[in-house]
């Protein structure tokens, strides 16, 4: 079942269109990347998501209803630009935004308490934002997006501006998120930083849809079959099963990438090799998603 | 609306809670309680000292110059006035007076010797004394006496009566004019103190950009509402905490050292004069004093206040929030307090105009036509209808201004909102009035 279905959604602005007739769905419980370059036309989406503005055209489903006001505190926004109040108290800034969420303030305290127990940050609490270092103000403020344990949690560009430690903190908060049975929306222009984590994903570009789909299910389509492989001897490749792609022979170790031609399996391949040297490594080459984007883009203007 | 509510309380509670609020609350009935007292604190020391050495050769003053209770008259017996001169010399007296063989018809000469620079109250006081001895002279020469002179003197005070549909009222036009433009100060600086706090608010809100988390949770305009009146709220408890605060020190401070407030001039003309007579203060002038008083108080009383309090309030709330929606807006439009200055400009005209038109021209002719057309324009009303309100307006008009006043803040709140949904999500970008016009009618 899908918690999010977008549907036919055209965003104008005065001079731009920010979004074209996009569609796709988003599975209840998945991981789902939300791809594409700067000013492809992800923020204006999750802006619409987020009803802080609305579409020209088109629809969104949210658990199946139209989207509505009171489907807001059902979900958590972390927007690229961060910010709190500076001048407000940790405690209090989030026992105020988790209150603006629906949250009555016994639940709210109840959570904070939790929360900060589990990033260990109590001595944070009445301290003034502007005094907490940027990592920290992160961590606030990815805390206030999930506190009021929503199903749907938005987050644009989630790992700018975490350190590496932080950001594998934060990385096993949204597994956890997730297990817990939380959607979570990433959207990103550096897409090999989300790529392990996606179960599903979207392309945009340039306002329009690129592709969308489970990650296996577009790198089985994506991929070429090509293998790469390390081993000694001296390796000539004369099959017409088998095309060398790249081939780099150093003292007796070669390295090199072939593809498999119409039919061959990669057992077929394994064999053949064997027989002829002593092979180390066998490893698919799988593309990566900003391998795919980039076919995909170029295809779509050739086309 | 309970979202609102929960921003209402955080706009309110931090602000009120800064130091800077602490500060200016307290600080300021403080400093008017120090502008009242000192002043009166310092008279006490320079009152009482004077003291004058009087050489009279002319005889003809003998006693008549009597010390009064902060001005002593010494009269000394020298031969001359070298010998008056160095006795003077030796005291640490305010001056010596020196009065030479004088003809009545043409007293010259009289010469006041100091050591140090002489008060003009102390000069007019002595002038006084001699020339009210010298007409009594005068006229005691021609056949009149003082007894009969008294009766003589004539004393015009008026009583305006103000005739309307209820009745006659006592009326005093200082007192009528007096609580509308106090009315109207207040309102003025209402608007332009807390409006200007709300604009800043909006660009702290959208410089450190959590402007987005915020509206991902309420709506820009439940935000910007709930903005307007959390600091409508900090600033009736300002001026409600100066209230109370001024009156609590003055009249501790008052109680504490016995001390009246600081005579207004007017008042220590009137006691220099009284004091310089020299005589017992003419019953004339102290039952005309009485009458003004009492008058004062009945104008006082005479003034309808359930309607000016209850249209203080009502101007006052409406006047903030048809400003304070455009303050608000334009905070919403720039994105650092220097670029405000453009935008800042039309909204501040109209206040600034009806400011100084209510002290000039509305009080002089409460009804005439500028005064009518600017108490019932929205944009003028909350300040110069104040000023009105005292003097009498009919209901018509004031139901009139009253219903306007609130379909312009409707109509400001609404142009407000639509900037604001706008230009809070908007930055990096100089905005221009044809940017602004345009942003009123986008779709969102």
């Amino acid at each position: 079942m899908s918690i999010l279905k977008i549907d036919g959604v055209t965003k104008r602005y005065a001079n731009h269109t920010a979004l074209d007739n996009v569609s796709f769905d988003i599975p209840q419980g998945c991981i789902f990347g939300l791809l594409g370059p700067n000013g492809a036309g992800k923020t204006s989406l999750i802006r619409i998501i987020t009803q802080i503005t609305g579409a020209d055209s088109g629809e969104i489903y949210f658990k199946g209803e139209k989207l509505r006001p009171s489907h807001i505190k059902d979900m958590g926004y972390l927007p690229e630009e961060r910010g709190l109040y500076k001048k407000m108290k940790v405690g209090e800034q989030l026992l105020y935004l988790a209150q603006l969420k629906g949250l009555t303030k016994d639940e709210a305290i109840a959570r904070i308490k939790e929360w900060v127990a589990r990033f260990e940050i109590k001595e944070w609490l009445n301290k003034n934002i502007e005094d907490l270092s940027k990592g920290m103000q992160q961590k606030v403020q990815f805390m206030a997006t999930v506190m009021h344990e929503p199903s749907l949690i938005i987050l644009d560009e989630p790992f700018s501006g975490f350190d590496p430690i932080n950001a594998n903190l934060i990385k096993d908060e949204i597994l956890r998120l997730r297990d817990n049975g939380a959607t979570i929306i990433f959207s990103t222009h550096r897409m090999e930083s989300v790529e392990e984590l996606c179960d599903n994903i979207a392309l945009i570009n340039r306002s329009r849809k690129v592709l969308d789909g489970p990650v296996r299910e577009i790198k089985d389509t994506y991929k070429t079959d090509t293998y790469q492989v390390i081993g000694n001897g001296h390796l000539l490749i004369t099959s017409p099963d088998f095309e060398v792609l790249e081939q780099h022979d150093n003292h007796g170790v070669f390295r090199a990438s072939i593809r498999l031609l119409d039919g061959a399996s990669p057992n077929d391949l394994l064999r053949y090799l064997i027989q002829r040297v002593e092979v180390h490594s066998f490893v698919e080459l799988v593309p990566s998603i900003n391998d795919i984007f980039i076919r995909k883009v170029k295809e779509t203007y050739h086309a | 609306m309970h979202k609102i509510w929960l921003i209402i309380q955080r706009e309110y509670l931090t602000r009120v809670r800064k130091k800077s609020f602490i500060i200016m609350t307290f600080l300021t009935p403080l400093l008017l309680a120090a502008f009242m007292v000192i002043p009166a604190w310092l008279a006490t020391f320079s009152d009482s000292d004077d003291v004058v050495m009087v050489l009279d050769e002319s005889g003809i003053f003998a006693d008549k110059l009597e010390s009064k209770e902060d001005l002593k008259i010494i009269p000394i017996a020298a031969s001359s006035v070298e010998q008056a001169k160095a006795a003077y010399q030796e005291t640490d007296y305010t001056a010596l007076l020196h009065i030479p063989k004088l003809d009545l018809d043409n007293p010259e000469g009289i010469r006041l010797y100091s050591k140090r620079n002489i008060s003009l109250q102390v000069k007019f006081r002595l002038e006084n004394m001699m020339e009210k001895e010298i007409e009594s002279q005068r006229f005691m020469a021609s056949g009149i006496d003082r007894e009969m002179l008294n009766k003589m003197k004539a004393n015009v005070t008026m009583t305006t009566v103000s005739l309307s549909d209820r009745g006659e009222r006592d009326s005093n036009v200082w007192v009528t004019s007096g609580a509308g433009i106090i009315g109207a100060v207040i309102i003025y600086f209402f608007i332009f103190l807390y409006g200007v706090q709300i604009m800043r608010g909006v660009i702290e809100e959208k410089t450190n950009r959590i402007v987005e988390v915020m509206i991902s949770s309420v709506k820009p305009f439940q935000l910007m509402m709930g903005k307007i009146v959390g600091i409508a709220g900090v600033g009736l408890t300002q001026f409600l905490l100066w209230v109370v605060l001024s009156a609590i020190v003055v009249s501790g401070v008052q109680a504490a050292f016995d001390i009246k407030p600081a005579p207004t001039p007017i008042e220590q003309m009137q006691a220099g004069r009284d004091l310089a007579t020299g005589e017992e203060p003419a019953q004339t002038e102290e039952t005309s004093q009485a009458d003004t008083l009492s008058e004062v108080s009945s104008a006082i009383a005479n003034l309808n206040f359930p309607l000016l309090l209850g249209s203080f309030l009502f101007y006052f709330l409406g006047g903030y929030l048809l400003y304070g929606s455009l303050f608000g807006a334009i905070g919403a439009a720039v994105d650092n307090e220097t670029d405000t200055q453009q935008f800042m400009f039309p909204i501040t005209i109209p206040l600034i105009i009806s400011f100084i038109m209510s002290y000039t021209v509305v009080i002089k002719n409460p009804d005439g036509p500028v005064a009518f057309w600017m108490s019932i324009i929205p944009f003028t009303s909350p300040i110069v209808m104040m000023v009105r309100i005292p003097f009498g307006v009919p209901a018509s008009e004031l139901l009139l201004s009253m219903g306007l006043l609130v379909l312009g803040f409707i109509f400001t709140t609404w142009i407000a909102s639509r900037i604001y949904r706008v230009g809070i999500l908007m930055y990096g970008k100089k905005i221009n009035y044809k940017e602004l016009s345009k942003w009123l009618f986008y779709r969102v």
